[in-house]
């Protein structure tokens, strides 16, 4: 039996002294937020079967603070989407997204959430990026669990790194804007 | 087994409706009968209704697409089942691609309710007399019939595909 001590996320920059540690709040937040992921699992199709073995034992997202799956978008922080979305699909998926809170993130899981992958056909949605705003996009048809779980660690760097006005920024409202979301 | 046979059933069609067949074969063994469209109701009425033949489940309804054909392009298939005999049937009707039309067979069998709407939603086959004629499996705002030969496959929204690194 291979015995390890267990890792930790690392500790943010900062100033140490003997029974204190300064560092800035935003990068507290980040990390506090990076960990503890809400992941609303939209699976459609085999993506979906990926990611049920991503969450079993052998991968196991829970390392990496995303055992709690959320199956309201209420709670959710990440949104997952996984497996061909259908023309008919699309505003379902675009009324889960309206109704997270912010902040909210999208990861795409898949070449059919990607692009559409091998449906170029009336019936698809050519990438649920024609909807909604997506932060990251994982390859592959479909993507073995290391590469969702790589997607997920994506989003945790983007997560970590992103500034707590980022949500309020002209940027941020530009682009919502142009996905028509208030 | 009642021993209900291809060469039967025809022969009562014919009895019943001298001129409806306009041809008749048995592909794979299912006997398969063109008909012209206006007898098309009542000869699926006589094969329910009649006892020995009791043809009582509608198994399925389709659009058909043949832009070649001259004023025949359009068609419905219909598929009929003798549960008691086992007996299978198919009936096929033709009409130009300027009238869509055909009546609707609601009234015959509750089944062909979701098959006809089914069959509107991708030939744009109009059926007179459905309760209830609008799209089903593709959506609302969709403004063309997609089965029809007419409309290319693909979707037209698809960005990350060059024509030039697929032969095209």
């Amino acid at each position: 039996m291979i015995k390890q001590k267990p890792t930790f996320v690392e500790r943010p920059e900062g100033y140490v002294g003997e029974g204190f540690f300064a560092t800035n709040i935003e990068k507290v937040i980040g990390l506090a937020r990076a960990n503890s992921l809400w992941p609303l699992p939209f699976a459609t199709s085999c993506c979906g079967i990926e990611f049920m073995a991503t969450m079993g034992a052998n991968y196991d997202l829970a390392r990496f603070g995303a055992e709690r799956l959320s199956f309201s978008p209420r709670q959710a922080d990440l949104l997952m989407v996984m497996g061909t979305i259908a023309k008919k699909m699309a505003p379902v998926l675009r009324q889960v997204y309206e109704q997270m809170a912010e902040p909210k993130w999208v990861i795409a899981v898949g070449a059919c959430a990607s692009s559409g992958g091998i449906f170029d056909t009336y019936s698809v949605l050519q990438g649920i990026d024609k909807i909604i705003p997506v932060d990251v996009y994982v390859p592959g048809c479909p993507p073995r669990p290391e590469q969702i779980i790589d997607g997920v660690m994506k989003i945790q760097e983007l997560v970590k790194n992103e500034s707590l006005r980022r949500r309020q920024s002209e940027e941020y409202r530009h682009l919502l804007a142009s996905y028509k979301i208030d | 087994m009642s021993g209900l046979t291809n060469p039967i059933v025809l022969e009562q069609i014919q009895q019943q409706f001298p001129d409806a067949v306009l041809s008749a074969s048995e592909p794979f063994g299912l006997l398969t009968l063109e008909l012209k469209k206006q007898d098309v109701l009542p000869v699926m009425a006589f094969l329910r209704d009649a006892p020995t033949l009791d043809f009582g489940f509608l198994t399925d309804i389709c659009g058909v697409h043949y832009p070649d054909q001259h004023q025949r392009e359009l068609g419905v298939v219909y598929h009929l089942h003798s549960l008691v005999n086992n007996v299978r049937v198919r009936i096929k009707t033709f009409f130009p691609e300027k009238a869509p039309k055909m009546p609707s067979a609601t009234k015959l069998f509750a089944a062909a309710n979701w098959m006809e709407r089914e069959t509107y939603d991708f030939y744009g086959i109009v059926f007179d007399g459905h309760p209830d004629l609008r799209r089903i499996l593709n959506v609302d705002e969709m403004d063309y019939f997609p089965m029809r030969k007419e409309y290319r496959l693909e979707d037209g929204t698809r960005t990350d595909k060059d024509d030039r690194y697929f032969g095209r």
